[in-house]
């Protein structure tokens, strides 16, 4: 390996201008995004008294305080056992009603579906602000103000039709002779998509799920506007504190990065689809 | 795909008609039903026609909060699209570090946006923010909280960070669609760098940066959490957008009339935008055959 390396440098030494500069676009750029969640992190790991009085590019007086009063105080870490608990039961809904939808838009015409298709999409890019006031106003007549269920359904607003297109992208993909032959075989509609079909789309149904997780995890004006205490989001709890105190800032960094770890953890396995995720399976 | 005809499939579909009825249709018909009617209070309404739709056509507030709303987006297409591009063909083509590049960049789009706005607030703040520190030991005066320039370009600066990777994942992936064989030729007819990205990457990449800027310009126009968080509107209504504007109305001053009307317009300009993006994709996909 070396020695390739020692042979080739004369020619790669004429190629360096421009492969230089394309590293050094990417550099900046890379540094102009980490930037920013460095100095969060860095935050979150100070004290209090070290961050308001002395400026450090990294923390002196390294501390895990912060974190470990966000896992100890319930009304913290409830936050983010509330947002998980509607993210999947939204996930789970989205996907479940989203996939014979999606499979129906694939592979048949009917009456309508262009329109209807169209009307989905419309829903995906409605403001969520138009919707605030009338979902507290419907979810309150009907009792399940705060409640994850209502957050959740509120969700589906836009993660259903996010999710019936992802997944038509997807199934489109697939061939239509598999279908032909699975039903001249003999098997039922239900189980040729279950035993069959499914499978086959797995991956679309993963990054599906993934999307469908992050853009109900991201959102705060609904989540925030639906709930007041049992089912109150991380993301309200923290702008709570802002308002409040506005001192606390080492806590604060601390539940921001905490926000950030799910979907870090996950961008690995679905990096190949996120351009195909957020152009709504397009691409 | 040849598609056959099948009414049957409405059964399929069915699900989430009665879903997305349930979360989109009633509320809608609800502010649909504000819109037209006044009250005094005691929930005792009466009919008030198109009286707060000529109220808010003539409302100074609202025509201000659309401006800076289209100034916004104009800026920050302006530099996101052209940015991720640049970004984009910077990228590794494979290999270890391409992979890299794409988790990290894809990072700003995976934090709740408040924390995004909670992200740029600490940034940019004097005292302990590294961006306004070191601004403010520059000798620039940055303040964000009341200087309009300095809130502007923070909120621009926050959204291009939260967002040009974006419009980079998309024009990646239309750049990775481009065989090899495209380029050979190019080297042979020695092409120069730039008539190889005007004749052949710009063409290719046409309709993922269709779907890209409309995407932006929509989540663009509907921005709200990320501004709030960092300036809350402020200084003044500088950064009122008309998320910001619409939800103080209805749930901060229960304006239910005004803001009800407010949503419809607003909802209808989405719509308008809405049926241009769908069009764009339907043709997009007809040219290309089906992929």
């Amino acid at each position: 390996m070396t020695d390739a390396l020692t042979i080739k440098a004369p020619a790669g030494a004429r190629a360096l201008p421009r492969i230089n500069s394309s590293a050094i676009v990417m550099t900046i750029y890379l540094v102009f995004l980490l930037l920013p969640i460095y100095w969060l992190l860095n935050m979150s790991l100070k004290t209090n008294q070290e961050i308001l009085s002395t400026f450090s590019l990294w923390p002196r007086d390294l501390t895990f305080a912060n974190y470990m009063t966000i896992l100890t105080d319930s009304s913290w870490y409830m936050g983010y056992v509330n947002s998980l608990i509607y993210v999947v039961i939204n996930t789970v809904i989205s996907i479940t009603v989203a996939l014979p939808a999606a499979y129906a838009f694939s592979r048949y015409s009917f009456m309508g579906d262009k329109h209807l298709f169209f009307w989905l999409l419309t829903n995906r890019m409605a403001p969520p602000a138009v919707f605030a006031l009338p979902f507290f106003q419907l979810y309150s007549s009907v009792g399940l103000f705060d409640t994850h269920i209502a957050v959740a359904l509120a969700h589906c607003l836009f993660n259903v039709p996010l999710a019936v297109w992802i997944l038509e992208g997807f199934m489109r993909g697939v061939p239509k002779e598999i279908d032909e032959t699975a039903y001249l075989d003999g098997y039922s509609f239900g189980r040729f998509f279950t035993r069959i079909f499914m499978p086959l789309i797995a991956s679309g149904i993963g990054v599906t799920a993934f999307f469908c997780f992050m853009f109900s995890w991201v959102e705060l004006l609904l989540s925030r506007t639906l709930t007041s205490v049992n089912a109150k989001p991380i993301a309200a709890t923290m702008t709570r504190t802002v308002s409040a105190s506005g001192l606390d800032w080492g806590v604060l960094a601390a539940a921001g990065v905490l926000t950030i770890v799910p979907g870090a953890l996950v961008i690995y396995f679905v990096r190949n689809y996120i351009a195909k995720g957020f152009a709504l399976g397009r691409v | 795909m040849e598609k056959t005809v099948n009414q049957k499939a409405w059964l399929l579909v069915l699900p989430v008609l009665v879903l997305v009825a349930f979360s989109a249709v009633i509320p809608l018909m609800t502010v649909v039903n504000y819109s037209v009617q006044d009250t005094f209070g005691n929930n005792k309404f009466f009919w008030a026609g198109l009286e707060w739709f000529d109220e808010m056509l003539h409302s100074e507030r609202m025509w201000n909060a659309l401006g800076r709303q289209l100034l916004f987006s104009a800026i920050i297409l302006a530099i996101e699209v052209p940015l991720g591009i640049l970004v984009a063909l910077s990228m590794p083509k494979r290999g270890f570090w391409a992979s890299v590049c794409l988790v990290l960049m894809a990072l700003p789009l995976l934090i709740p946006w408040n924390v995004v706005g909670t992200i740029w607030q600490i940034f940019g703040r004097v005292d302990i923010g590294l961006l306004g520190y070191t601004l403010e030991n520059l000798g620039i005066p940055y303040n964000y909280t009341q200087h309009l320039f300095a809130a502007w370009a923070t909120v621009i600066v926050m959204d291009v960070w939260h967002w040009t990777s974006l419009v980079a994942l998309l024009a990646y992936a239309g750049l990775q669609s481009i065989p090899d064989a495209y380029y050979q030729a190019a080297k042979i007819d020695q092409a120069s760098r730039w008539s190889v990205f005007r004749y052949i990457e710009l063409p290719k990449m046409q309709g993922v940066l269709m779907i890209a800027i409309l995407l932006r310009f929509m989540d663009s126009f509907m921005i709200y959490t990320e501004p709030f968080v960092v300036t809350g509107g402020g200084p003044g209504n500088s950064t009122t957008f008309l998320s910001i504007d619409l939800v103080k109305m209805a749930l901060g001053q229960f304006d239910l009339g005004p803001a009800a009307a407010f949503s419809i317009m607003y909802f209808l300009v989405i719509l308008l935008i809405c049926w241009v993006f769908y069009t764009v994709m339907t043709n997009l996909e007809k040219r290309d055959g089906v992929s």
